[in-house]
Protein backbone atom coordinates (compact mmCIF):
# COMPACT_ATOMS: atom_id res chain seq x y z
CA UNK A 1 0.00 0.00 0.00
CA UNK A 2 2.68 2.44 1.03
CA UNK A 3 4.76 1.35 -1.89
CA UNK A 4 1.87 2.03 -4.24
CA UNK A 5 1.35 5.48 -2.75
CA UNK A 6 4.99 6.49 -3.13
CA UNK A 7 4.84 5.14 -6.65
CA UNK A 8 2.00 7.49 -7.47
CA UNK A 9 3.85 10.45 -5.97
CA UNK A 10 6.79 9.56 -8.15
CA UNK A 11 4.71 9.34 -11.29
CA UNK A 12 2.30 12.26 -11.04
CA UNK A 13 4.96 15.00 -11.44
CA UNK A 14 6.27 13.17 -14.50
CA UNK A 15 2.84 13.19 -16.15
CA UNK A 16 2.30 16.87 -15.29
CA UNK A 17 5.71 18.09 -16.47
CA UNK A 18 5.67 16.10 -19.70
CA UNK A 19 2.05 17.16 -20.26
CA UNK A 20 2.94 20.85 -19.92
CA UNK A 21 5.78 20.49 -22.38
CA UNK A 22 3.58 18.63 -24.87
CA UNK A 23 1.07 21.52 -24.77
CA UNK A 24 3.88 24.04 -25.38
CA UNK A 25 5.33 21.99 -28.22
CA UNK A 26 2.03 21.33 -29.96
CA UNK A 27 0.51 24.81 -29.67
CA UNK A 28 2.15 26.22 -32.84
CA UNK A 29 0.95 23.25 -34.90
CA UNK A 30 -2.60 23.35 -33.51
CA UNK A 31 -2.67 27.10 -34.10
CA UNK A 32 -1.52 26.50 -37.68
CA UNK A 33 -4.30 23.97 -38.37
CA UNK A 34 -6.93 26.12 -36.64
CA UNK A 35 -5.86 29.24 -38.54
CA UNK A 36 -5.92 27.40 -41.85
CA UNK A 37 -9.69 26.86 -41.50
CA UNK A 38 -10.49 30.46 -40.58
CA UNK A 39 -11.90 32.94 -43.01
CA UNK A 40 -10.33 36.36 -43.48
CA UNK A 41 -12.51 38.04 -40.83
CA UNK A 42 -12.18 35.46 -38.06
CA UNK A 43 -8.42 35.22 -38.70
CA UNK A 44 -7.99 38.89 -37.87
CA UNK A 45 -10.47 38.95 -34.96
CA UNK A 46 -9.41 40.53 -31.65
CA UNK A 47 -9.20 38.71 -29.32
CA UNK A 48 -8.13 35.74 -31.50
CA UNK A 49 -10.59 32.87 -31.70
CA UNK A 50 -9.05 29.56 -30.68
CA UNK A 51 -11.27 27.56 -33.02
CA UNK A 52 -12.36 28.50 -36.54
CA UNK A 53 -15.80 30.12 -36.37
CA UNK A 54 -17.21 30.05 -38.98
CA UNK A 55 -15.35 27.06 -40.42
CA UNK A 56 -14.04 28.04 -43.84
CA UNK A 57 -12.19 26.37 -46.72
CA UNK A 58 -11.39 29.59 -48.55
CA UNK A 59 -7.67 29.40 -47.62
CA UNK A 60 -7.41 25.96 -49.19
CA UNK A 61 -9.24 27.15 -52.30
CA UNK A 62 -6.63 29.90 -52.70
CA UNK A 63 -3.84 27.39 -52.05
CA UNK A 64 -4.97 24.91 -54.69
CA UNK A 65 -4.77 27.53 -57.41
CA UNK A 66 -1.13 26.35 -57.36
CA UNK A 67 0.05 22.79 -58.26
CA UNK A 68 0.55 21.91 -54.60
CA UNK A 69 -0.37 18.23 -54.96
CA UNK A 70 2.39 17.76 -57.51
CA UNK A 71 4.86 19.45 -55.14
CA UNK A 72 3.80 17.14 -52.31
CA UNK A 73 4.23 14.13 -54.58
CA UNK A 74 7.70 15.32 -55.65
CA UNK A 75 8.72 15.65 -52.01
CA UNK A 76 7.40 12.21 -51.05
CA UNK A 77 9.13 10.64 -54.06
CA UNK A 78 12.55 12.21 -53.42
CA UNK A 79 12.52 11.77 -49.64
CA UNK A 80 11.48 8.10 -49.89
CA UNK A 81 14.26 7.18 -52.33
CA UNK A 82 16.85 9.07 -50.30
CA UNK A 83 15.71 7.39 -47.07
CA UNK A 84 15.99 3.89 -48.52
CA UNK A 85 19.43 4.48 -49.99
CA UNK A 86 20.76 6.21 -46.88
CA UNK A 87 19.59 3.45 -44.50
CA UNK A 88 21.06 0.78 -46.81
CA UNK A 89 24.53 2.30 -47.22
CA UNK A 90 24.76 3.62 -43.64
CA UNK A 91 23.95 0.28 -42.05
CA UNK A 92 26.65 -1.43 -44.12
CA UNK A 93 29.26 1.21 -43.36
CA UNK A 94 28.17 1.69 -39.75
CA UNK A 95 28.45 -2.04 -39.11
CA UNK A 96 31.88 -2.20 -40.75
CA UNK A 97 33.20 0.69 -38.68
CA UNK A 98 31.68 -0.69 -35.47
CA UNK A 99 32.53 -4.36 -35.63
CA UNK A 100 34.90 -5.30 -38.48
CA UNK A 101 38.65 -4.90 -38.17
CA UNK A 102 40.47 -3.71 -41.27
CA UNK A 103 43.59 -1.61 -41.89
CA UNK A 104 42.96 2.15 -41.84
CA UNK A 105 39.54 1.78 -40.24
CA UNK A 106 40.01 4.47 -37.60
CA UNK A 107 41.64 6.89 -40.03
CA UNK A 108 38.83 6.45 -42.58
CA UNK A 109 36.20 6.90 -39.87
CA UNK A 110 37.83 10.04 -38.53
CA UNK A 111 37.96 11.51 -42.02
CA UNK A 112 34.19 11.01 -42.28
CA UNK A 113 33.56 12.47 -38.82
CA UNK A 114 35.71 15.49 -39.53
CA UNK A 115 33.62 16.41 -42.56
CA UNK A 116 30.41 15.85 -40.63
CA UNK A 117 31.31 18.97 -38.72
CA UNK A 118 31.76 20.97 -41.91
CA UNK A 119 28.72 23.14 -42.62
CA UNK A 120 27.02 22.50 -45.94
CA UNK A 121 27.56 26.09 -47.03
CA UNK A 122 31.27 25.37 -47.53
CA UNK A 123 30.65 23.05 -50.43
CA UNK A 124 27.50 24.76 -51.72
CA UNK A 125 29.16 26.60 -54.63
CA UNK A 126 31.57 23.81 -55.77
CA UNK A 127 28.88 21.15 -55.40
CA UNK A 128 26.58 23.24 -57.57
CA UNK A 129 29.31 23.35 -60.25
CA UNK A 130 29.80 19.57 -60.01
CA UNK A 131 26.07 18.86 -60.29
CA UNK A 132 25.94 21.12 -63.33
CA UNK A 133 28.82 19.28 -65.02
CA UNK A 134 27.21 15.91 -64.26
CA UNK A 135 24.06 17.17 -66.02
CA UNK A 136 21.97 16.73 -62.85
CA UNK A 137 20.83 20.35 -62.69
CA UNK A 138 17.07 20.95 -62.51
CA UNK A 139 16.52 17.20 -62.07
CA UNK A 140 15.66 14.94 -59.13
CA UNK A 141 19.12 13.38 -59.60
CA UNK A 142 20.58 16.48 -57.97
CA UNK A 143 18.57 15.69 -54.84
CA UNK A 144 18.99 11.90 -54.90
CA UNK A 145 22.69 11.26 -55.56
CA UNK A 146 24.64 13.50 -53.12
CA UNK A 147 22.97 12.02 -49.97
CA UNK A 148 24.58 8.61 -50.69
CA UNK A 149 27.56 10.17 -48.94
CA UNK A 150 25.64 9.35 -45.74
CA UNK A 151 28.18 10.55 -43.22
CA UNK A 152 26.00 11.11 -40.18
CA UNK A 153 23.88 8.05 -40.91
CA UNK A 154 27.08 6.02 -40.79
CA UNK A 155 28.07 7.73 -37.56
CA UNK A 156 24.69 7.14 -35.94
CA UNK A 157 24.52 3.46 -36.86
CA UNK A 158 28.15 2.90 -35.92
CA UNK A 159 27.35 4.26 -32.46
CA UNK A 160 24.23 2.11 -32.32
CA UNK A 161 25.71 -1.16 -33.60
CA UNK A 162 28.70 -0.72 -31.31
CA UNK A 163 26.41 -1.32 -28.33
CA UNK A 164 25.33 -4.72 -29.75
CA UNK A 165 27.23 -7.69 -28.29
CA UNK A 166 30.13 -8.92 -30.45
CA UNK A 167 29.29 -12.49 -29.38
CA UNK A 168 26.46 -12.39 -31.94
CA UNK A 169 28.98 -12.02 -34.74
CA UNK A 170 31.40 -14.60 -33.34
CA UNK A 171 28.63 -17.16 -33.03
CA UNK A 172 27.66 -16.44 -36.64
CA UNK A 173 31.22 -17.08 -37.78
CA UNK A 174 31.38 -20.32 -35.83
CA UNK A 175 28.17 -21.39 -37.58
CA UNK A 176 29.92 -20.78 -40.91
CA UNK A 177 27.91 -17.75 -42.06
CA UNK A 178 29.45 -15.39 -44.64
CA UNK A 179 30.13 -11.77 -43.68
CA UNK A 180 27.13 -10.59 -45.69
CA UNK A 181 24.93 -13.22 -44.01
CA UNK A 182 26.16 -12.13 -40.59
CA UNK A 183 25.26 -8.56 -41.51
CA UNK A 184 21.85 -9.25 -43.02
CA UNK A 185 20.64 -12.09 -40.77
CA UNK A 186 22.21 -11.29 -37.40
CA UNK A 187 23.02 -7.58 -37.26
CA UNK A 188 20.17 -6.03 -39.27
CA UNK A 189 17.33 -7.64 -37.26
CA UNK A 190 18.72 -6.47 -33.91
CA UNK A 191 19.65 -3.06 -35.35
CA UNK A 192 16.08 -2.41 -36.52
CA UNK A 193 15.29 0.30 -33.94
CA UNK A 194 18.44 2.13 -35.01
CA UNK A 195 17.51 1.78 -38.68
CA UNK A 196 14.01 3.11 -37.98
CA UNK A 197 15.42 6.10 -36.12
CA UNK A 198 17.86 6.82 -38.96
CA UNK A 199 15.10 6.33 -41.55
CA UNK A 200 12.76 8.82 -39.96
CA UNK A 201 15.54 11.30 -39.29
CA UNK A 202 16.63 11.06 -42.91
CA UNK A 203 13.10 11.44 -44.22
CA UNK A 204 12.54 14.50 -42.05
CA UNK A 205 15.89 16.03 -43.02
CA UNK A 206 15.26 15.68 -46.73
CA UNK A 207 11.66 16.78 -46.47
CA UNK A 208 12.91 19.80 -44.53
CA UNK A 209 15.71 20.55 -46.98
CA UNK A 210 15.16 23.98 -48.38
CA UNK A 211 18.43 25.59 -49.44
CA UNK A 212 19.71 22.82 -51.72
CA UNK A 213 16.49 22.32 -53.75
CA UNK A 214 16.32 26.11 -54.01
CA UNK A 215 19.77 26.12 -55.59
CA UNK A 216 19.40 23.19 -58.01
CA UNK A 217 15.72 23.20 -59.08
CA UNK A 218 14.34 25.79 -61.48
CA UNK A 219 11.25 24.32 -63.15
CA UNK A 220 8.09 24.70 -61.03
CA UNK A 221 6.92 21.21 -62.05
CA UNK A 222 9.86 19.71 -60.16
CA UNK A 223 9.48 21.86 -57.04
CA UNK A 224 9.35 20.18 -53.66
CA UNK A 225 6.58 21.35 -51.34
CA UNK A 226 9.10 23.46 -49.41
CA UNK A 227 10.08 25.38 -52.54
CA UNK A 228 6.47 25.71 -53.63
CA UNK A 229 5.46 26.99 -50.21
CA UNK A 230 8.25 29.57 -50.14
CA UNK A 231 7.25 30.74 -53.62
CA UNK A 232 3.70 31.07 -52.34
CA UNK A 233 4.90 32.92 -49.25
CA UNK A 234 6.81 35.51 -51.24
CA UNK A 235 3.90 36.04 -53.61
CA UNK A 236 1.37 36.86 -50.88
CA UNK A 237 3.48 38.24 -48.04
CA UNK A 238 0.78 38.86 -45.46
CA UNK A 239 -1.82 36.26 -46.52
CA UNK A 240 -1.55 34.29 -43.28
CA UNK A 241 -4.60 32.13 -44.05
CA UNK A 242 -3.43 30.47 -47.27
CA UNK A 243 0.07 30.35 -45.78
CA UNK A 244 -1.22 28.29 -42.84
CA UNK A 245 -3.19 26.08 -45.23
CA UNK A 246 -0.01 25.41 -47.20
CA UNK A 247 1.97 24.78 -44.03
CA UNK A 248 -0.71 22.33 -42.85
CA UNK A 249 -0.62 20.50 -46.16
CA UNK A 250 3.20 20.35 -46.05
CA UNK A 251 3.12 18.85 -42.56
CA UNK A 252 0.35 16.31 -43.21
CA UNK A 253 2.21 13.62 -45.25
CA UNK A 254 5.00 13.71 -42.68
CA UNK A 255 2.56 13.14 -39.84
CA UNK A 256 1.08 10.15 -41.66
CA UNK A 257 4.44 8.58 -42.41
CA UNK A 258 5.62 9.18 -38.88
CA UNK A 259 2.51 7.51 -37.45
CA UNK A 260 3.04 4.51 -39.73
CA UNK A 261 6.70 4.12 -38.74
CA UNK A 262 6.59 4.99 -35.06
CA UNK A 263 6.05 1.32 -34.16
CA UNK A 264 9.77 0.78 -34.83
CA UNK A 265 10.71 3.40 -32.27
CA UNK A 266 8.50 1.79 -29.67
CA UNK A 267 9.97 -1.67 -30.11
CA UNK A 268 13.02 -0.40 -28.33
CA UNK A 269 16.42 -1.96 -28.32
CA UNK A 270 16.87 -5.70 -28.33
CA UNK A 271 20.25 -5.61 -26.70
CA UNK A 272 19.30 -8.62 -24.64
CA UNK A 273 19.13 -10.82 -27.76
CA UNK A 274 21.88 -13.02 -26.33
CA UNK A 275 20.64 -14.53 -23.11
CA UNK A 276 22.62 -17.46 -21.78
CA UNK B 1 45.27 -24.68 -37.04
CA UNK B 2 43.85 -22.18 -34.58
CA UNK B 3 46.19 -19.50 -35.90
CA UNK B 4 45.22 -20.19 -39.54
CA UNK B 5 41.54 -19.88 -38.73
CA UNK B 6 42.18 -16.56 -37.02
CA UNK B 7 44.14 -15.33 -40.03
CA UNK B 8 41.47 -16.28 -42.56
CA UNK B 9 38.81 -14.56 -40.48
CA UNK B 10 41.08 -11.53 -40.36
CA UNK B 11 41.34 -11.44 -44.20
CA UNK B 12 37.60 -11.93 -44.58
CA UNK B 13 36.96 -9.01 -42.25
CA UNK B 14 39.33 -6.77 -44.22
CA UNK B 15 37.66 -7.51 -47.56
CA UNK B 16 34.14 -7.20 -46.11
CA UNK B 17 35.08 -4.00 -44.28
CA UNK B 18 36.24 -2.24 -47.44
CA UNK B 19 33.28 -3.53 -49.47
CA UNK B 20 30.77 -2.45 -46.84
CA UNK B 21 32.08 1.10 -46.58
CA UNK B 22 32.56 1.44 -50.39
CA UNK B 23 29.14 2.94 -51.33
CA UNK B 24 29.30 5.61 -48.65
CA UNK B 25 32.97 6.30 -49.24
CA UNK B 26 32.87 6.63 -53.04
CA UNK B 27 29.95 9.07 -52.79
CA UNK B 28 31.77 10.81 -49.95
CA UNK B 29 34.86 11.38 -52.11
CA UNK B 30 32.81 12.66 -55.07
CA UNK B 31 30.23 14.82 -53.28
CA UNK B 32 32.15 15.90 -50.18
CA UNK B 33 35.95 15.69 -50.35
CA UNK B 34 36.29 16.93 -53.92
CA UNK B 35 33.96 19.96 -53.44
CA UNK B 36 35.71 20.64 -50.14
CA UNK B 37 39.12 20.88 -51.81
CA UNK B 38 37.60 23.10 -54.52
CA UNK B 39 36.03 25.31 -51.84
CA UNK B 40 39.39 25.83 -50.15
CA UNK B 41 40.92 26.83 -53.50
CA UNK B 42 37.93 29.10 -54.16
CA UNK B 43 38.45 30.95 -50.90
CA UNK B 44 41.93 31.97 -52.05
CA UNK B 45 40.75 32.96 -55.50
CA UNK B 46 38.98 35.95 -56.91
CA UNK B 47 36.57 35.67 -59.81
CA UNK B 48 35.88 39.24 -60.79
CA UNK B 49 35.25 41.11 -64.00
CA UNK B 50 38.72 42.64 -64.17
CA UNK B 51 40.77 40.04 -62.29
CA UNK B 52 40.64 36.26 -62.08
CA UNK B 53 43.16 34.35 -60.02
CA UNK B 54 44.96 33.63 -56.79
CA UNK B 55 44.64 36.40 -54.21
CA UNK B 56 46.08 34.75 -51.10
CA UNK B 57 44.27 35.69 -47.88
CA UNK B 58 42.59 38.74 -49.35
CA UNK B 59 39.10 37.21 -49.17
CA UNK B 60 39.63 36.46 -45.48
CA UNK B 61 40.81 40.01 -44.81
CA UNK B 62 37.69 41.27 -46.60
CA UNK B 63 35.52 39.14 -44.32
CA UNK B 64 37.08 40.45 -41.11
CA UNK B 65 36.70 44.05 -42.29
CA UNK B 66 33.07 43.52 -43.31
CA UNK B 67 30.78 45.61 -41.09
CA UNK B 68 28.17 42.79 -41.08
CA UNK B 69 30.52 39.94 -40.13
CA UNK B 70 31.10 40.50 -36.40
CA UNK B 71 27.45 41.26 -35.57
CA UNK B 72 26.51 38.02 -37.36
CA UNK B 73 29.12 36.11 -35.33
CA UNK B 74 27.81 37.65 -32.11
CA UNK B 75 24.20 36.80 -32.94
CA UNK B 76 25.13 33.20 -33.73
CA UNK B 77 27.01 32.81 -30.45
CA UNK B 78 24.20 34.30 -28.36
CA UNK B 79 21.69 32.09 -30.15
CA UNK B 80 23.75 28.92 -29.60
CA UNK B 81 24.56 29.72 -25.98
CA UNK B 82 20.86 29.34 -25.14
CA UNK B 83 19.64 26.86 -27.74
CA UNK B 84 22.34 24.17 -27.33
CA UNK B 85 21.97 23.61 -23.56
CA UNK B 86 18.22 23.53 -24.13
CA UNK B 87 18.57 20.87 -26.82
CA UNK B 88 20.67 18.68 -24.50
CA UNK B 89 18.98 18.97 -21.12
CA UNK B 90 15.30 19.47 -21.98
CA UNK B 91 15.03 16.20 -23.96
CA UNK B 92 17.16 14.36 -21.37
CA UNK B 93 14.80 15.36 -18.58
CA UNK B 94 11.78 14.60 -20.76
CA UNK B 95 13.20 11.16 -21.59
CA UNK B 96 13.92 10.34 -17.94
CA UNK B 97 10.41 11.46 -16.96
CA UNK B 98 8.71 9.62 -19.82
CA UNK B 99 10.39 6.35 -18.85
CA UNK B 100 8.55 6.48 -15.53
CA UNK B 101 5.18 6.48 -17.31
CA UNK B 102 2.94 3.64 -18.38
CA UNK B 103 3.81 2.20 -21.83
CA UNK B 104 0.77 3.71 -23.58
CA UNK B 105 1.52 7.15 -22.13
CA UNK B 106 5.16 6.77 -23.20
CA UNK B 107 4.14 6.07 -26.79
CA UNK B 108 1.71 8.98 -26.76
CA UNK B 109 4.26 11.43 -25.31
CA UNK B 110 6.98 10.47 -27.76
CA UNK B 111 4.59 10.92 -30.69
CA UNK B 112 3.41 14.32 -29.46
CA UNK B 113 6.94 15.59 -28.89
CA UNK B 114 8.12 14.40 -32.26
CA UNK B 115 5.22 15.85 -34.25
CA UNK B 116 6.52 19.46 -34.37
CA UNK B 117 9.82 18.17 -35.71
CA UNK B 118 8.09 16.35 -38.52
CA UNK B 119 7.29 19.82 -39.83
CA UNK B 120 10.06 21.56 -41.73
CA UNK B 121 11.99 24.61 -40.65
CA UNK B 122 10.16 26.55 -43.33
CA UNK B 123 6.74 25.47 -42.01
CA UNK B 124 7.64 26.27 -38.40
CA UNK B 125 9.08 29.64 -39.42
CA UNK B 126 5.85 30.54 -41.22
CA UNK B 127 3.77 29.46 -38.22
CA UNK B 128 5.89 31.43 -35.75
CA UNK B 129 5.89 34.39 -38.14
CA UNK B 130 2.11 34.35 -37.68
CA UNK B 131 2.33 33.79 -33.90
CA UNK B 132 4.69 36.79 -33.57
CA UNK B 133 2.42 39.05 -35.62
CA UNK B 134 2.23 42.32 -33.62
CA UNK B 135 -1.48 42.93 -34.28
CA UNK B 136 -3.26 39.56 -34.45
CA UNK B 137 -0.53 37.22 -33.22
CA UNK B 138 -1.20 34.56 -30.62
CA UNK B 139 1.79 35.49 -28.44
CA UNK B 140 0.76 39.10 -27.88
CA UNK B 141 -2.71 37.85 -26.99
CA UNK B 142 -1.31 35.36 -24.45
CA UNK B 143 1.08 37.81 -22.77
CA UNK B 144 -1.72 40.38 -22.75
CA UNK B 145 -3.67 38.02 -20.53
CA UNK B 146 -0.99 38.33 -17.84
CA UNK B 147 -0.76 42.07 -18.29
CA UNK B 148 2.32 42.44 -20.49
CA UNK B 149 2.27 45.08 -23.20
CA UNK B 150 2.18 43.81 -26.80
CA UNK B 151 5.61 43.59 -28.43
CA UNK B 152 6.72 44.02 -32.04
CA UNK B 153 8.60 40.73 -31.66
CA UNK B 154 10.34 40.41 -35.00
CA UNK B 155 10.40 44.09 -35.86
CA UNK B 156 12.18 45.33 -32.74
CA UNK B 157 15.98 45.20 -32.44
CA UNK B 158 15.58 44.31 -28.75
CA UNK B 159 13.33 41.27 -29.22
CA UNK B 160 14.09 39.94 -32.74
CA UNK B 161 16.96 37.59 -31.82
CA UNK B 162 15.14 36.58 -28.63
CA UNK B 163 12.19 35.59 -30.81
CA UNK B 164 14.36 33.24 -32.89
CA UNK B 165 15.79 31.73 -29.68
CA UNK B 166 12.36 31.29 -28.10
CA UNK B 167 11.10 29.45 -31.16
CA UNK B 168 14.04 27.01 -31.01
CA UNK B 169 13.83 26.34 -27.26
CA UNK B 170 10.04 25.89 -27.07
CA UNK B 171 10.19 23.00 -29.52
CA UNK B 172 9.21 19.38 -28.91
CA UNK B 173 12.83 18.17 -28.91
CA UNK B 174 11.29 14.86 -30.00
CA UNK B 175 14.20 13.40 -31.93
CA UNK B 176 16.64 13.93 -29.09
CA UNK B 177 14.12 12.65 -26.55
CA UNK B 178 13.55 9.49 -28.60
CA UNK B 179 17.31 8.99 -29.03
CA UNK B 180 17.77 9.29 -25.26
CA UNK B 181 14.88 6.94 -24.51
CA UNK B 182 16.24 4.37 -26.98
CA UNK B 183 19.67 4.59 -25.35
CA UNK B 184 18.18 4.44 -21.85
CA UNK B 185 16.41 1.24 -22.87
CA UNK B 186 19.83 -0.26 -23.51
CA UNK B 187 20.92 0.17 -19.91
CA UNK B 188 20.43 -3.12 -18.03
CA UNK B 189 17.45 -3.07 -15.66
CA UNK B 190 19.55 -4.81 -13.01
CA UNK B 191 21.51 -1.60 -12.46
CA UNK B 192 18.31 0.24 -11.61
CA UNK B 193 17.14 -2.60 -9.40
CA UNK B 194 20.37 -2.50 -7.43
CA UNK B 195 20.00 1.28 -7.07
CA UNK B 196 16.42 0.86 -5.87
CA UNK B 197 17.42 -1.77 -3.33
CA UNK B 198 20.05 0.63 -2.04
CA UNK B 199 17.36 3.25 -1.60
CA UNK B 200 18.41 5.67 -4.37
CA UNK B 201 15.80 8.23 -5.39
CA UNK B 202 14.83 9.16 -8.95
CA UNK B 203 17.33 12.00 -9.23
CA UNK B 204 20.21 9.92 -7.83
CA UNK B 205 19.43 7.15 -10.31
CA UNK B 206 19.39 9.57 -13.23
CA UNK B 207 22.53 11.34 -12.05
CA UNK B 208 24.63 8.26 -11.24
CA UNK B 209 23.41 5.61 -13.68
CA UNK B 210 21.53 7.06 -16.66
CA UNK B 211 23.62 10.15 -17.36
CA UNK B 212 27.12 8.53 -17.25
CA UNK B 213 26.04 5.49 -19.26
CA UNK B 214 24.43 7.71 -21.88
CA UNK B 215 27.65 9.52 -22.70
CA UNK B 216 27.88 8.35 -26.36
CA UNK B 217 24.32 9.60 -26.98
CA UNK B 218 24.93 12.86 -25.13
CA UNK B 219 28.07 13.40 -27.19
CA UNK B 220 26.11 12.82 -30.37
CA UNK B 221 23.31 15.19 -29.31
CA UNK B 222 25.81 17.84 -28.20
CA UNK B 223 27.74 17.81 -31.47
CA UNK B 224 24.63 17.78 -33.62
CA UNK B 225 23.06 20.63 -31.62
CA UNK B 226 26.11 22.84 -31.94
CA UNK B 227 26.42 22.13 -35.65
CA UNK B 228 22.71 22.82 -36.06
CA UNK B 229 22.55 26.04 -34.07
CA UNK B 230 25.73 27.45 -35.61
CA UNK B 231 24.05 26.96 -38.97
CA UNK B 232 20.68 28.50 -38.12
CA UNK B 233 19.33 30.01 -41.31
CA UNK B 234 15.71 29.32 -42.21
CA UNK B 235 13.96 31.34 -39.44
CA UNK B 236 16.26 34.30 -40.07
CA UNK B 237 15.64 34.05 -43.79
CA UNK B 238 11.88 33.50 -43.66
CA UNK B 239 10.84 35.63 -40.70
CA UNK B 240 13.25 38.58 -40.51
CA UNK B 241 15.61 38.57 -43.49
CA UNK B 242 18.38 39.09 -40.94
CA UNK B 243 16.76 42.27 -39.65
CA UNK B 244 15.83 44.67 -38.34
CA UNK B 245 19.21 46.11 -39.27
CA UNK B 246 21.59 43.26 -38.46
CA UNK B 247 19.70 42.13 -35.34
CA UNK B 248 19.09 38.56 -36.58
CA UNK B 249 21.82 38.26 -39.20
CA UNK B 250 23.44 34.92 -38.40
CA UNK B 251 26.69 33.64 -39.91
CA UNK B 252 24.93 31.33 -42.34
CA UNK B 253 22.39 33.98 -43.26
CA UNK B 254 25.30 36.24 -44.16
CA UNK B 255 26.99 33.48 -46.16
CA UNK B 256 23.78 32.84 -48.09
CA UNK B 257 23.36 36.56 -48.71
CA UNK B 258 26.92 36.93 -49.99
CA UNK B 259 26.47 33.91 -52.28
CA UNK B 260 23.11 34.65 -53.83
CA UNK B 261 22.63 38.41 -53.39
CA UNK B 262 26.15 39.65 -54.01
CA UNK B 263 27.58 36.59 -55.84
CA UNK B 264 30.90 37.03 -54.03
CA UNK B 265 31.77 33.33 -54.05
CA UNK B 266 35.31 33.87 -52.77
CA UNK B 267 34.34 35.79 -49.60
CA UNK B 268 31.23 33.67 -48.98
CA UNK B 269 33.29 30.46 -49.17
CA UNK B 270 35.95 32.02 -46.94
CA UNK B 271 33.22 32.82 -44.38
CA UNK B 272 31.90 29.26 -44.60
CA UNK B 273 35.41 27.89 -44.05
CA UNK B 274 35.93 30.09 -40.99
CA UNK B 275 32.66 28.73 -39.60
CA UNK B 276 33.79 25.19 -40.43
CA UNK B 277 37.08 25.73 -38.61
CA UNK B 278 35.29 26.94 -35.48
CA UNK B 279 32.81 24.04 -35.53
CA UNK B 280 35.57 21.46 -36.03
CA UNK B 281 37.66 22.92 -33.20
CA UNK B 282 34.74 22.87 -30.76
CA UNK B 283 33.71 19.35 -31.80
CA UNK B 284 37.26 17.99 -31.40
CA UNK B 285 37.55 19.48 -27.93
CA UNK B 286 34.27 17.80 -27.01
CA UNK B 287 35.39 14.49 -28.47
CA UNK B 288 38.54 14.49 -26.34
CA UNK B 289 36.49 15.52 -23.36
CA UNK B 290 33.65 13.03 -23.70
CA UNK B 291 34.89 10.13 -25.80
CA UNK B 292 35.20 7.22 -23.45
CA UNK B 293 33.79 3.89 -24.50
CA UNK B 294 30.96 2.85 -22.29
CA UNK B 295 30.63 -0.87 -21.59
CA UNK B 296 27.92 -2.58 -19.62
Amino acid sequence: MQNKLSNIFKKVPAYILVGIWIVIALTPLLWMVSSSFKGEASLMATPPKLLPDPFSLENYQKLFEKPVLLWVFNSVFVATIVTIEVVAVSSLAGYAFAKLRFPGRNLLFWLLIMTMMIPGQVTLAPLYELIMRLGFLDSFKALIFPPIAAVWGTFLLKQFIQTLPTELIDSGRVDGASELQIFSRIILPVAKPGLAVLGIFTFVAHWNDFMWPLVVLKDQSRYTIQLGLSAFRFQYTTAYGPMMAGATLAALPMVIIFLLLQRYFMEGLTVGAIKG
Amino acid sequence: MHLMLKKSIHNRETVAGYLFIAPVYLAFILFMLYPLVKAIIMSFTMVGTDYVGWVGFQNYVTVFKDYAWWPSVKNTIIYSAVVVPGAIFIPFILAALIRVMKPAAQTFSKSCLYLPQVSSGLVMSLVWFWIYDPFNGLLNYLIGKVGIQPQIWLGDVKTALLSLILMAVLAGHGSNTILYIAAMGGIPKTLYEVARLEGANWWQTVRNITWPLLRPTVLYVLIMSIIGSFQVFTPAYVMTRGGPGLATSTVVYKIFNDLFTYFSFGTATAEALILALVIITISLIQFRFFATDVEY
